[in-house]
């Protein structure tokens, strides 16, 4: 692969540099607000993202210190609502939904097909002020007085009742959305129309199907999750009553508006970690990935079927028995696409060569991790079971398993796999590794007593509770501490390796995926010439056979460069 | 005057595809953001027959009939517009844009004047709403907003075709810019968000 003759720029002679570095074709301060070139677009997402996880992380610091004691003591009763809120809308919307496709997946996306840029470059620009604007507005709501509904905006207390800024908080969510759709329009055009020769949908790495149907899901539910907020705005701001019972209003449609979004969110938020982790499996047991074709129709099946299972939210709300029971079998359903994920993984680290680097040990933290959420999911997803625990910690730490000990990981794992061809430096593996599974243990710790917990009636939103479960929440507050610590520490090693880590060569993993042939940092136009495929990906063991464990495996990397 | 090929295109036909594909995928984005709204209309008329009916009657099927003429023609220039321009018929273009540019505002006018009227009428839910009936605000509530938001959208169209008429206009965009394909597509989903507003709010109770 190494037929990188005379670069000849390919188009727009214009360009400054065409050939260096993404960092260093252009210097000054405009040149990064006013890019458009999709890497810096993602590192300047990946900038704002760390502000809002410290924000959501800081207030979740501020509610497991106060739980640990049965009485309140740091916070008032008002004040919690307001931190639980703070958390969960800064990490739902300002870190989890945006945070694998707008960082590594808008620097990846181009590379992993073969593409210069992304389809709409002014777009992903406008889609980050947006985001930029969004959060400003809700910094705004929070800094003025915070809001006190939970992040789910029930009816009728967020319209009627609160006395909290509900309505910026709700504007700034809406904006926010229109800029995941913007990314969401720009992903879908590129994968369809920006593909190299020869990258044929089938031939696409898992990573770009997985943010493929995220940005279906992307598109398709957010904006009923704007038109449900706008009918809270307008209520709230104009009195025009949609959802109050005293006018003959229904708050339960509220309820099916707001999770016909917010189920599907989920699967915003897991979908691309699944592709993330499907990259770092293969690459550290050097071994294609089992089942490629079904891991797609998996992605795919998920992200339809997420659209119908909303429903099981609202068990104990005084839905029809018989719509619980058909989103009750849903939800088992979608639960088999999950699995076979699972399964392929495992069966791809079957007589894998397998070495654990730290992207790889959050990648196995990540399948451990979702297993155990994705279990009690369907634990969650049988009626009986739901109306006993609905609204306990048994929940909380359902969906913390899912969105935190799967997505944040894998969110972990990838920012640790393609730092090298992010920034061309390499990191201490110790400290990596070190990372990576503190990260398992003190999320375990934080979040596995919660089941318990929960199971024994303990119920979420409170500030105050019986002194027998104090030993639990002890214990959560003490893993917390290690998982704070996890989640600082790869800032630490990883702004070090800026200034004395080692050079990454190109493909320091020796990962087969396009992205991987051009250099580390790459070109402001990603490929010094355009590159062609004729292979699927995941070549790991091109003679067939896969040599002894103890040797490392030749490869092949997906297409080539012309 | 610009090139008309953007990054990171090689081909206009190319990236002429891209804008209308991108545009259609928005377009469905928009389509739910309306579906949703109208979803939650349709369950309160479920709900609420008689009073949506009755609440129905009370809207100005007259400045309803007449704003969907204009919008329903509006779109029929903007066509022939886009048109235009992609067969680089300048002065065609032009004066196709500029008839939606004035078919669009006029829209926005005569919904100025009905929903002052409607104002005056004391169809604004609250106390001192025209209907006895509570649940009739609901409908009204889902008048106001569903036409507001539209009325929005409108206004965001017509930003858009009277930027594209001015660059074409002042030779700054070439007529084969996809552009104008693109937002012909978006006024078309306005148009069409109007189609069925009409007859869910000027028809419904009138039946």
């Amino acid at each position: 692969m190494s037929e990188i003759a005379t670069p000849h720029a390919p188009t727009a002679p214009a360009r400054p540099h065409a050939g260096d570095s993404y960092l260093t074709a252009e210097q000054g301060i405009a040149s990064w607000f006013l890019t458009t070139d999709h890497k810096r677009i993602a590192l300047l997402y990946m900038a704002a993202l760390t502000v809002f996880f410290f924000i959501g992380g800081a207030a979740a610091v501020a509610i497991r210190i106060e739980l640990v004691t049965p009485a309140a003591d740091l916070l008032s009763a008002d004040g919690y609502n307001r931190m639980f809120t703070l958390h969960g809308l800064v990490m739902v919307w300002f870190f989890l939904v945006p945070s694998i496709p707008n960082t590594l997946g808008n620097f990846l996306l181009p590379l992993m097909i073969g593409a210069r840029d992304l389809a709409f470059p002014r777009l992903n620009l406008f889609s980050w002020y947006l985001f930029i604007g969004a959060g400003a507005l809700l910094l705004f709501a929070l800094v003025a007085g915070g809001v006190d509904t939970g992040w789910t905006f029930y009816t009728p207390y967020s319209t009627t009742y609160s006395n909290s800024y509900v309505l910026t908080a709700a504007l700034a969510v809406v904006l926010v959305g229109f800029s995941s759709i913007a990314t969401g329009v720009n992903f879908i055009a590129t994968i369809h129309l920006l593909r190299a020769p020869g990258m044929t949908w089938f031939r696409l790495p898992l990573l770009v199907w997985a943010i493929y149907g995220t940005s279906l899901v992307i598109v398709l539910a957010t904006p009923v999750l704007a038109a449900v907020l706008l009918l809270v705005v307008a209520e709230r701001a104009f009195g025009l009553p949609v959802f109050d019972p005293a006018r003959g209003g229904d708050p339960l449609l509220f309820q099916h508006l707001f999770w016909f979004y917010s189920h599907p969110a989920v699967y915003i938020m897991i979908l691309p970690s699944f592709g993330v982790v499907s990259e770092l499996i293969t690459c550290f047991s050097r071994r294609q990935v089992f089942g490629y074709s079904f891991m797609v129709y998996a992605i795919m099946w998920i992200a339809v079927i997420g659209f119908l299972v909303w429903g099981h939210h609202m068990f104990v709300s005084g839905q029809s028995l018989y719509v619980s029971l058909a989103f009750s079998f849903l939800s088992f359903v979608i639960a088999v696409p999950s699995a076979i994920k699972v399964f392929n993984w495992t069966f791809t680290l079957y007589r894998g060569q397998i070495t654990f680097e730290a992207p790889m040990l959050y990648a196995l933290g990540f399948i451990g991790l979702f297993t155990i959420g994705g279990l009690t999911g369907l634990v969650l997803a049988s009626i009986p079971i739901d109306v006993h625990v609905t609204d306990t910690y048994y929940v909380v730490a359902h969906f913390h398993f899912i969105m935190v000990g799967g997505a944040v990981t894998a969110f972990y794992g990838g920012l640790t796999f393609w730092w090298p061809k992010v920034t061309g430096r390499l990191y201490p593996q110790f400290w990596s590794r070190f990372g990576a599974i503190l990260m398992f243990f003190g999320f375990a710790f934080t979040f596995f007593p919660m089941f318990i917990m929960g199971f024994l009636g303990m119920p979420r939103r409170y500030q105050v509770y019986p002194p027998e479960f104090q030993v639990w929440h002890i214990l959560s507050s003490a893993g917390a501490v290690i998982l704070a610590g996890a989640y600082l520490l790869p800032i630490g090693y990883l702004a070090w390796s800026l200034f004395w880590g080692k050079r990454a060569g190109d493909n320091p993993w020796e990962a087969t995926g396009l992205e991987w042939q051009t250099s580390s940092p790459p070109p402001r136009d990603n490929f010094r010439s355009p590159p062609v495929v004729d292979t699927g990906p995941y070549d790991y063991h091109p003679d067939g056979e896969g040599p002894h464990h103890t040797e490392r495996a030749p490869h092949r990397m997906q297409g080539r460069q012309t | 005057m610009s090139e008309a090929l953007r990054e990171p295109w090689d081909s206009l036909r190319r990236q002429r595809e891209a804008a209308s594909f991108g545009m259609w995928i928005y377009v469905s984005s928009e389509a739910l953001l309306f579906a949703g709204l109208i979803l939650a209309f349709a369950a309160n008329r479920f709900l609420h027959p008689e009073a949506f009916a009755a609440a129905g009657r009370e809207t100005n099927v007259i400045y309803g009939t007449v704003n969907t003429l204009v919008l329903l023609t509006s779109s029929l220039t903007m066509a022939v517009g886009a048109e235009a321009a992609r067969a680089r018929l300048r002065t065609l273009a032009l004066r196709a844009l500029g008839a939606t540019l004035v078919l669009g505002l006029a829209f926005l006018v005569i919904k100025g004047f009905e929903w002052r009227e409607d104002i005056l009428q004391h169809l604004v839910p609250g106390p001192g709403f025209k209907l006895d009936n509570p649940e009739t605000q609901i409908f009204f509530a889902l008048y106001w907003i569903m036409t507001a938001l539209h009325g929005l959208h409108l206004t965001g169209g017509l930003g858009a075709v009277g930027w594209l008429s001015w660059q074409a206009w002042h030779d700054e965009r070439p007529l084969r810019s996809p552009a104008f394909e693109a937002v012909a597509l978006y006024w078309h989903l306005v148009d069409i968000v109007w189609v069925f507003l009409y007859p869910l709010l000027y028809l419904g109770g009138r039946t």
